[in-house]
């Protein structure tokens, strides 16, 4: 029988077997990290009024902004989250294909939104009003009611102002009863131009609101709905029936569609509505 | 240290992880490095096994972190994960060349004469030991790769601390064993080779530079 030379000793070979240990990988801190959202990445994409900035963690998106310059995004991002925040060269590809669903107005697109930091308050305004299809709006006093919450009309605005994610959670469909279209995490400006790209008439919706007409009813179905309401834009014309107040409405012996709830609690629309 | 990294962590997940990734990376990278034979593997294992740390740890109350083996804990985790993915793996394919994370760090000691200086040694060896029946595999592999005690060793596998001592030292045993069967037939190839053509791997590096 040949015998090796060298044939380890049990010595020599715990040694070999101890040398087998290995650094990690650079990469695999930095990818943890943002797996359990201790750190966020960022990265373009196109939306429905221009570019996009969107950043985002293991746990779901986490920021969204319209595109700018960089450096700015990436220090705003980290004040207001105390997070570090790196570029990606692009989003991870179930979640871009989720939000690029969820901006084309599929409100089932799973787009999951980190939003820790939030109120209960702001989670619960932010989640009515994804129930907003789009190319429809609703009054602020709706978004109120709706959670339960109906005299927070002011602090529903406020929370919408504070929307991280406009866009992906549509606070821009959300606007003031009055037919002003009210104020918006991007800006006013851009709220009108989202709103008229998802197919939104704003003219005819501030003409009825200027004439104090907050609900529409058909006088076939004897339905109230707000106006933007998808039943209440297939009303053939000769059959809509104006109302100023629930009401109004009401006493003609309307009842509240059950698809766009104007509501049952007359007390929290503004008094000029009533 | 670990126990001082727990208490950290009980009080301050968030403001703590990362100091735990830095501290157990090397380890559970090598463990999992070691245990599949494939660096991206590797990789993505021990991510999800810090993943999946934190989860635990941000369902723990504070006094259970506190009382937690890290080494001993996380360990398990990727031991899990790793024989997880062993069960629905493909047959091992050929890494291609340079894409490899560095297979090479220096032995605890440090000294020279115990680094692996070349590829196909690494991969003798991690062959050989995926070759140990499972029950020898795990604590060898823990024990010298790893560089676990024998006390953390029983809280991943659940064995008493004799029994896996003598498991390691019955390991070894078989991986000498293996090692001279592997020489052995590597020899007997070169004979019948030499014959008529140069034998393909004639020259490369062998396992004699690496152990002596």
């Amino acid at each position: 029988m040949t015998e090796r030379s060298n044939l380890p000793s049990e010595e020599a070979l715990e040694a070999v077997l101890g040398g087998l240990a290995a650094r990690a990988p650079a990469t695999l801190l930095p990818a943890v990290l943002l797996a359990v959202g201790l750190a966020d990445a960022w990265a373009p994409l196109d939306g429905p009024i221009g570019r996009l900035f969107v950043a985002f963690n293991g746990r779901g998106v986490s920021r969204v902004a319209l595109a700018g310059d960089e450096g700015s995004f990436e220090s705003a991002f980290a004040a207001a989250v105390g997070r570090p925040i790196r570029r990606a060269d692009r989003l991870p590809e179930r979640l871009g294909r989720a939000l690029e669903r969820r901006l084309a107005g599929d409100r089932r697109a799973p787009v999951p939104v980190d939003l820790r930091g939030a109120t209960p308050f702001e989670r619960a305004v932010w989640e009515k009003a994804l129930e907003i299809p789009r190319g429809e709006v609703r009054p602020y006093s709706w978004v109120a009611a709706e959670i339960g919450r109906p005299r927070a009309v002011r602090a529903v605005g406020s929370a919408l102002g504070r929307n991280p994610v406009p866009l992906v959670v549509p606070c821009h469909r959300v606007v003031r009863s009055d037919g002003r279209i009210g104020d918006y995490a991007l800006g006013s400006e851009r709220k009108r131009a989202v709103l008229q790209a998802e197919g939104l008439d704003l003219g005819r919706l501030e003409t009825l609101a200027r004439a104090g007409v907050r609900f529409l009813g058909s006088d076939t179905t004897r339905v109230f709905c707000l106006p933007t309401c998808h039943q209440a834009r297939r009303i053939q014309p000769a059959h809509v029936v104006p109302f100023r107040s629930r009401l109004e409405a009401r006493a003609a012996g309307y009842r509240p569609c059950r698809r766009c709830r104007p509501g049952e609690r007359a007390h929290h629309e503004p008094a000029h509505g009533i | 240290m670990d126990d001082d990294l727990a208490l950290r962590l009980a009080g301050d997940l968030d403001g703590s992880f990362e100091r735990l990734v830095l501290a157990h990376q090397d380890r559970l990278f090598s463990l999992a490095l070691r245990w599949t034979g494939d660096p991206r593997e590797a990789e993505e294992i021990a991510q999800d096994a810090f993943v999946r740390a934190y989860r635990a740890l941000a369902g723990y109350d504070a006094e259970r972190i506190a009382g937690l083996h890290l080494r001993a804990w996380l360990t398990r985790i990727t031991l899990n994960l790793c024989r997880n993915r062993a069960r629905i793996r493909r047959p091992a394919a050929v890494r291609l060349e340079g894409e490899d994370p560095p297979l090479v760090a220096s032995g605890a000691d440090g000294s020279p004469d115990h680094r692996l200086a070349d590829r196909e040694a690494v991969e003798h060896w991690v062959a050989l030991l995926a070759g140990l029946p499972d029950r020898y595999r795990a604590p060898v592999v823990l024990r010298h790769v790893s560089g676990l005690d024998y006390e953390e060793m029983a809280e991943v596998l659940d064995r008493p601390a004799g029994t896996l001592k003598a498991q390691v030292h019955r390991g070894l045993a078989l991986l000498r064993a293996a090692h001279e069967a592997a020489l052995r037939h590597e020899q007997t190839v070169e004979e019948q080779a030499a014959g008529d053509r140069v034998p393909e791997r004639a020259g490369e590096p062998r396992i004699r530079e690496v152990t002596r």
